[in-house]
Parts: structure tokens; C-alpha cells; sequence
């Protein structure tokens, strides 16, 4: 009965961010180990310009990554990616922890936030590749649109509060989040990167 | 709300922008609308990739080791369920390690909803004297925790246990080297402190199957839950 004992995956490297997900759901630390080096960074990036604070914005993503490692099991490939549904709860942590400290300030970040240590030169030129798509993308949309999509993704207001915030009904609110980001979206998905004829690898044994 | 003005809220709801009352009423409606949970799959998608647009410094070393060491904590020590369960199981996780989480739920639960009868009170503190012994281990699985005292007085408890049925009852076993013996009978509830009969030796693994009502001498069902006193590392 033994051999039902499952070796030890030690690299990953060929495995999509689904098949690590899958391997989560069966407590396999190294897993959890695989997927902060996927997307530790990108997750400590976005909660820190939530929440304008180290301490802080290291517990989001501990909560996060934890909530990932308790219910990997949840996770639905046809729901979609993996990556989403880990920077989700990361996301979602800082949003709570942002609403509960009320740390949060309109002012959009100085730009002059440099990182100061580094990781590996692949990894900085992907993140910086990474981070000028989605400005750009941002960018060609309307001011309107841009706006309240960065206050409600970077700033955790809600559309209640952008809507107080802004002035504006909140149905008008509503509307420019959902046409920001459906057409971000479509921004996003530029032809010939084969990203949206992707499709996740269903793990199996 | 009406069914309209859910449909409205999904690129709210993927940008975390809803108030907690209106992200539960979303999640209800989500579980019965199949067009929101296609154009949640494709926002969300979208509002993930924003994440990319941040300055992404290096978070300290020390995050990465915090995270997976607070994992290893919580890593349950499931066993998978047998179609022949009398055989000793071989291929068992890991132990988790003395779990403090773990622990701090029931207990408070278990003040907080002490039983009045007295049988059963007499059982929690049986239970709370196991686990207040020094160097008593925690075990958890996949419903509860297995509570080992170094002299292998032992403690289940189980978590959302349905009531065992008419005539029937819960019963506890402790398989060593040989058949299973019987290690105490219990009901179900929110939270089912059971101090168990007999010691459990290092190695042993710890069963529960539902039975007749008074138990039997071997079990007669398959067990639906299993934990091992796994050696000590």
C-alpha cells in the first residue's frame, strides 16, 4: 500500500500555474513554496500600493497566500486563472485591511517608488514588461473610466464610497467600472499572444 | 435586490468595490446565474491582470519562510479512506505539528457552548485535563484533532458532526498492531470533545464509524474518519 505514496514533485517549472494550484489542493508545501515565487512579488507590489504599508501589506499577503493553501481544493479552472484567483485573495485582504485601518489616500502614488533591492534581471525585465502593458492599457482608457478603476482596485474604495467620493450616482459609478474594465480587457488581450486561445492543463496523476 | 440590478454588480464585485452586504447577495445570486459567473470569469481576468501595473519591489526573505512555515502548521494530517481499512495504513502524511490554531478554536467553542449534561461535562473536562498535560501533541485532520498526553491518554475532537441517527451512535476505535478495539461511544454536534478509553500508542491510528446504538466489539462500517499518532519527528 505503500506505493500510493506520491514522489515528491521537485521541479515545477514545467507545470502551469492550474497543475500547481491542483498540487496545492493536496497540501504539497512545495506547491505553496512554487506559487509565492510565481507570484509573491507581484502580490507584495499590489498590496503595498494598497496599503502604503510593509507591515501591513506583508500580513495581506500571508492572509492571502494561507487562504489559497486552505482552499485550493475551491479553486475552479473554468472560472478562471489561476493567477486571478490567487491575486484576488491577496487583493481582497488588502482591500479589508484597508477599509478597517481607513488608511486609504486619493492622491495616486509618486511615481518615484523605486524598488531597491532587486530579484533576478528575468524577473525584473518580465514584471517591468508586465507593468508597462497594463499602464498603457489604463492610459487609452477614458479619464472617467480609468479613475474609478484605479480608486476601487488600488484605493479599496467602494462604489458606495467612489460614488460620495466622485459625486455621482451610483448606478453612473457602476457603469464606468464595468465599461473600463470590459474594455481593458480587451486592451489586454492583443492579438497573436496566444493568451486567449490558452487553455489551463487539467492535472492529473 | 432584484435580479437586474445583480447582473450590474459583477464588475464591482471583480474589483473587490462592493460593501460586505452587497458582495454576499452577489455570491448568492452568482451561485444561480450562469451569464454573471461567465462575465465574472472574464472581469476578473482583467481586474487580476491591474495587479501587474504596480512598482513590484522584493518583499523580504522573510515573508516567503513565514508563509510556508505557518502552512506546514496548518497542514492537515488526512488519510486517505480505504476500501479495506483493517489494514494498518502505510501511506500517511506527515504529522502535522502541535497546532495552537487548531486548538484555540474548539476550545473556545467549547466554553462558549459548554454542555449542561453531566455526563458530557464530565467528558470535557476529562478532555481539557489531557490537553493540559505538559507535552500533550495535537494531531489535526481533515475533522477535527487528535489530542495524544505523553502517557497516550488521548482526546478526539470533531468538528460539524451530523447526529448519528435513530438507534445508532458514534464509536471511537484505536488500531495498534492488531484488530481495531473499541475506544468509546459519543453523539453528534458543533463541536464532540471525546476522551477516549484507551491509550493511544505511538503509531496507532484512531477511527470513528457510525454503529448500533450501544456499540459493538469490532466496527461494522467503514470509518469516516482517521487519524494516526504518527511517531514523533
Amino acid at each position: 500500500m505503500s506505493e500510493t505514496a506520491r514522489p515528491v514533485v521537485r521541479s515545477f517549472a514545467h507545470l502551469s500555474d492550474e497543475a500547481v494550484v491542483a498540487l496545492l489542493a493536496r497540501s504539497d508545501e512545495s506547491a505553496l513554496a512554487e506559487l509565492y515565487d510565481r507570484f509573491g512579488r507581484v502580490a507584495y507590489g499590489l498590496a503595498l500600493r494598497i496599503l502604503r504599508d510593509d507591515k501591513l501589506a506583508e500580513d495581506a499577503v500571508q492572509e492571502g497566500f494561507l487562504t489559497a493553501w486552505r482552499n485550493a481544493d475551491r479553486f475552479m479552472p473554468e472560472r478562471g486563472k489561476a493567477s486571478t484567483w490567487l491575486l484576488t485573495l491577496v487583493h481582497r485582504r488588502a482591500v479589508d485591511l484597508v477599509r478597517r485601518e481607513d488608511r486609504r489616500r486619493a492622491e495616486p502614488l509618486s511615481e518615484t517608488v523605486e524598488p531597491e533591492a532587486s530579484g533576478s534581471a528575468e524577473d525584473d525585465a518580465w514584471l517591468r514588461f508586465e507593468r508597462e502593458r497594463v499602464q498603457s492599457a489604463l492610459k487609452q482608457l477614458p479619464d472617467q473610466q480609468r479613475e474609478a478603476l484605479e480608486l476601487a482596485y488600488y484605493g479599496g474604495f467602494s462604489q458606495t464610497e467612489l460614488a460620495e467620493r466622485l459625486g455621482q450616482p451610483v448606478g453612473t459609478i457602476k457603469s464606468r467600472m464595468f465599461t473600463g474594465l470590459a474594455r481593458l480587457r480587451e486592451l489586454l488581450a492583443e492579438p497573436g499572444t496566444g493568451d486567449a486561445a490558452w487553455k489551463p492543463t487539467p492535472y492529473t496523476t | 435586490m432584484e435580479a437586474n440590478a445583480l447582473h450590474d454588480l459583477t464588475a464591482a464585485y471583480a474589483l473587490d468595490a462592493l460593501d460586505s452586504e452587497d458582495a454576499r447577495a452577489y455570491e448568492t445570486h452568482l451561485a444561480r446565474c450562469e451569464r454573471c459567473r461567465e462575465e465574472l470569469a472574464e472581469l476578473s481576468d482583467a481586474a487580476g491582470a491591474l495587479a501587474y501595473g504596480t512598482e513590484t519591489p522584493v518583499p523580504p526573505p522573510e515573508l516567503r519562510a513565514r508563509i510556508l512555515q505557518q502552512a506546514a502548521r496548518e497542514r492537515p494530517n488526512v488519510v486517505p479512506l480505504r476500501p479495506r481499512w483493517v489494514k494498518p495504513v502505510a501511506a500517511i502524511a506527515a504529522v502535522a505539528a502541535c497546532t495552537a490554531i487548531g486548538l484555540g478554536i474548539w476550545a473556545a467553542s467549547l466554553s462558549s457552548k459548554l454542555d449542561r449534561s453531566e455526563s458530557r461535562l464530565a467528558r470535557q473536562e476529562r478532555v481539557a485535563q489531557i490537553v493540559g498535560q505538559p507535552g500533550s501533541r495535537t494531531i489535526s485532520f481533515a475533522r477535527g484533532t487528535l489530542v495524544v498526553a505523553p502517557s497516550g491518554e488521548a482526546a478526539l475532537v470533531l468538528r460539524n458532526l451530523a447526529p448519528a441517527g435513530n438507534g445508532r451512535t458514534y464509536e471511537a476505535w484505536i488500531a495498534a498492531e492488531g484488530a481495531p478495539e473499541p475506544a468509546g461511544l459519543f453523539e453528534g454536534g458543533g463541536v464532540v470533545a471525546v476522551p477516549l478509553d484507551r491509550p493511544v500508542p505511538e503509531g496507532a491510528t484512531v477511527m470513528v464509524t457510525k454503529e448500533p446504538a450501544g456499540g459493538r466489539k469490532s466496527p461494522s462500517s467503514q470509518p469516516f474518519a482517521i487519524v494516526r499518532n504518527a511517531a514523533q519527528s
